[in-house]
C-alpha cells in the first residue's frame, strides 16, 4: 500500500553559509490511510516546517514529498493551493475563522474555491457542520460561539471538502481542558470512520490519546512508535 | 472563484463598512458629479446660444459696410443685383438701416428704442411670423409708406396688449400706421426679440442722422451654399472697395459652427479639470484598498491555506476596487444629474450628456481596476505561512 504522505528525504534550509539553519534535516516520514499521527516537538524542533510542508504550505529545500501519489515537492504557488484546497483541511490553534463571514459560509469557504455550485456547496457544507453537532448554529458568527463551538466549526470547515488527510495544528491548545479532551475526542471519532489526521503537538498527554507518536528534534525524526493497541 | 462570487464578496465588504467605504468613494463621487455638472452647464450654455442663432435664421449671412476714403456704402440696388446674379447660392438680401428713438401712442411714450428700416425681404430672411396683420411691401418699400410692424413689447407697452394693428404711433415725432404685429417670441420681454420696430428702410434713411446703410442682411439658399454665398459677396463688394478692410461678411452657419467649437473645447477643458478629482479619488481608493490588505492579511492567509489561489485572492481584491469605483461612479451620476436639474431652477440652462455620463462612469470604474491592481497583487504575494501568523 502506498503512503498517503510519503516524505522522502526533505530539508528545508533557511538563510545562507555560516548562518544557515537546518529546520528539517533529511526528514522520511510515511504515513498511510486510516493512520491517526502525532508528530511531537519542543518549540524549534522543527515540527512547524514540518507540518507547513506536509499542509503544502511551504516546499522543502530538497527532497521529495509524494501526497495521495503525487509529487508536490516541486509545485508552484497555484498548484499548491490546488493541493490544499483537495486534499488537505486544515484545523489550527486558533481555529482561523474569518469573523465577517457566518459559521455556514466558513465551513463553505475551501468549496468555494474548488468551484463547486451553491446549492451543492451549502449542501456538503450542512452536512459537515451536522456531524460536528453544529447545525443549528450555521447563521451566527464565529464570535458569537464559545472556543470549543468555533473548534468544531474550523473541523466541519477541514472535513466539508472531503480532504484525504486532516492536518491538526494544536487543535486543542487555545482550549480550556475539559473542551480540548472533547475536541481530541471527536478527533478520535473521526479516524474511527476512516479519516487520516496528523496531529501537531508539544504536549505529550495529547500525542499520547493518539495512534503513532513521531517526535521530532532538530529537524530529525529520533523516535517513531505505533500503538496499535489504541486502535 | 467566479466573478460573481467576488462581487457579491466585494459587496459585502464595502457594506460591512459603510463610512469607510463611502469615504473611500468620495473622491470618485464628486470627480463623476463635477464632470457630469460642468458638461451639462457647458452643454445648456451652448444650446441656449446656439438656438439664439438659429432663431435668426441658419441661412442667414451679415455684412457690415464700414467703407473707405469716400467710397462709404454700397447702394442697396446693386446689392440685389448681387443676389439676382447668383440665385445659385443666394435669395434675398434686405438692407438694415438703425437709429435710436422715442416711441409714442396716444397713452404711453418709451425712450431709446432702437428702430431698424429693412426691406419686404426681411420677413422671409429672418423668418419672422406675423401674429396680427401684415408685414410691408415691395409697394410700402417704394413709396416710403410710413407703416411699421412692431414686436409683442410694444404692443403690451404701448397699446395695453390690445391689438396694435390699424392704430397708429409716432416715432421721433412722425407718425407712422401699424400694419403687422409679430408672433411672441421671447415672453414680450424689454431688450429682447419681442422689443423691435421695422420700418421700410426708405424712409428709416431719411430719419437716420446720415441716411448710409452700414449693414445688409443675406439669406443663402440653404446652409450647404453658404460659404460660396459668403465668397460670392466678398468677391462683389472688393469689386466696388478694392480693399477687403471696407467690409465683413460673416455667416451664421460657420459662427454656429465656431461657437460649437468653443464650447467643445471648454466642455473638453473643464471636464478634464474635474476629471484630476477622479484621479485623486482613486488615490484614495489605493490607499484605504492597501490598508485593507494589511488588515486582511490574517484572513488572506486563512483563505489561503483553504486553497485560494494568487489569482483567487487578486481577484477579490481587484474586484472591490472596481466595485468601490463603479459604485462611487453610480452616486456620482445620481449626484450630478441631480444637480444638473437643480441649477436649472436657478436660472442656469443646463443640458445633461450621456456621452459624460458613459465616460465618466467608465472612468470609475477603470480607476477601480488600475488602483486596485497593486494592493490586489501585494495581497496575492503574501505567504499564507506568515499571513496565517499575522496579528
Amino acid at each position: 500500500m502506498t503512503a498517503l504522505v510519503n516524505l522522502r528525504n526533505i530539508y528545508k534550509i533557511y538563510g545562507e553559509g555560516e548562518s544557515e539553519i537546518h529546520a528539517l534535516d533529511g526528514m522520511s516520514l510515511e504515513v498511510h490511510e486510516h493512520e491517526f499521527v502525532a508528530i511531537v516537538g519542543a518549540s524549534g524542533s522543527g515540527k512547524s516546517t514540518c507540518m507547513n510542508i506536509i499542509g503544502c504550505l511551504d516546499t522543502p529545500t530538497s527532497g521529495e514529498y509524494f501526497l495521495n501519489g503525487t509529487d508536490v515537492s516541486t509545485m508552484n504557488e497555484k498548484e499548491l493551493a490546488h493541493i490544499r484546497n483537495r486534499e488537505i483541511g486544515f484545523i489550527f490553534q486558533q481555529y482561523n475563522l474569518i469573523p465577517k463571514l457566518t459559521v455556514l459560509e466558513n465551513v463553505e469557504l475551501p468549496l468555494i474555491y474548488r468551484g463547486i455550485s451553491a446549492s451543492e456547496r451549502k449542501k456538503k457544507a450542512r452536512e459537515a457542520l451536522k456531524r460536528v453537532g453544529l447545525s443549528n448554529r450555521e447563521n451566527k458568527f464565529p464570535n458569537q460561539l464559545s472556543g470549543g463551538q468555533q473548534q468544531r466549526v474550523s473541523i466541519a470547515r477541514a472535513l466539508a471538502g472531503n480532504p484525504p488527510v486532516i492536518l491538526a495544528d494544536e487543535p486543542t491548545g487555545a482550549l480550556d481542558s475539559k473542551t480540548g479532551k472533547e475536541v481530541l475526542e471527536f478527533l478520535k471519532e473521526l479516524n474511527r470512520d476512516g479519516t487520516t489526521i496528523i496531529l501537531i503537538t508539544h504536549d505529550n498527554s495529547i500525542a499520547e490519546q493518539t495512534k503513532r507518536i513521531v517526535r521530532i528534534s532538530d529537524g530529525k525524526i529520533i523516535s517513531d512508535e505505533v500503538k496499535e493497541a489504541q486502535a | 472563484m467566479s466573478i460573481k462570487q467576488a462581487a457579491s464578496l466585494a459587496l459585502k465588504s464595502i457594506m460591512g463598512n459603510k463610512l469607510r467605504s463611502f469615504l473611500t468613494m468620495l473622491g470618485i463621487i464628486i470627480g463623476v458629479a463635477s464632470v457630469i455638472i460642468l458638461v451639462s452647464i457647458v452643454n445648456g450654455l451652448t444650446s441656449n446660444v446656439v438656438s439664439i442663432f438659429d432663431e435668426l435664421g441658419t441661412n442667414l449671412i451679415t455684412v457690415n459696410v464700414g467703407g473707405r476714403g469716400s467710397n462709404r456704402s454700397v447702394d442697396p440696388a446693386d446689392m440685389q443685383k448681387i443676389v439676382e446674379e447668383n440665385s445659385d447660392c443666394l435669395m434675398y438680401v434686405s438692407p438694415s438701416v438703425a437709429f435710436m428713438g422715442t416711441v409714442k401712442s396716444d397713452s404711453d411714450s418709451l425712450d431709446n428704442k432702437t428702430v431698424t428700416g429693412v426691406s419686404e425681404d426681411f420677413e422671409k430672411i429672418r423668418v419672422l411670423k406675423i401674429e396680427n396683420g401684415r408685414f410691408f411691401t415691395y409697394m410700402d418699400v417704394t413709396n416710403k409708406n410710413r407703416v411699421c410692424v412692431i414686436g409683442t413689447y410694444l404692443q403690451k407697452e404701448l397699446f395695453d396688449g390690445q391689438s396694435a394693428v390699424g392704430e397708429s404711433i409716432k416715432i421721433n415725432g412722425k407718425k407712422f400706421e401699424v400694419i403687422g404685429v409679430l408672433e411672441e417670441k421671447a415672453s414680450s420681454e424689454s431688450g429682447s426679440a419681442d422689443d423691435v420696430i421695422y420700418l421700410p428702410y426708405t424712409i428709416a434713411q431719411k430719419m437716420s442722422w446720415n441716411g448710409r446703410v452700414s449693414m445688409y442682411y443675406f439669406s443663402a439658399t440653404d446652409t450647404d451654399h453658404s460659404e460660396q454665398a459668403v465668397s460670392k459677396i466678398k468677391t462683389e463688394l472688393y469689386k466696388v472697395f478694392q480693399n477687403e478692410n471696407a467690409y465683413t461678411v460673416m455667416a451664421m452657419s460657420e459662427m454656429i459652427d465656431q461657437i460649437n467649437e468653443i464650447t467643445g473645447m471648454m466642455s473638453t477643458a473643464l471636464a478634464g479639470i474635474a476629471g484630476i478629482s477622479l484621479l485623486v479619488g482613486g488615490i484614495g481608493i489605493m490607499n484605504i484598498m492597501l490598508v485593507s490588505v494589511t488588515e486582511r492579511t490574517r484572513e488572506i492567509g486563512i483563505r489561503k491555506s483553504l486553497g485560494a489561489t494568487p489569482w483567487d485572492i487578486m481577484s477579490q481584491f481587484v474586484v472591490e476596487a472596481i466595485t468601490t469605483g463603479a459604485l462611487g461612479g453610480v452616486l456620482g451620476i445620481v449626484l450630478g444629474v441631480a444637480a444638473s436639474f437643480a441649477v436649472t431652477l436657478f436660472g442656469v440652462a443646463s443640458k445633461i450628456s450621456f456621452t459624460a455620463i458613459a465616460i465618466s462612469f467608465s472612468f470609475s470604474v477603470l480607476i477601480g481596476i488600475i488602483f486596485g491592481y497593486f494592493p490586489a497583487k501585494k495581497a496575492a504575494r503574501l505567504n499564507p505561512i506568515e499571513a496565517l501568523r499575522y496579528d
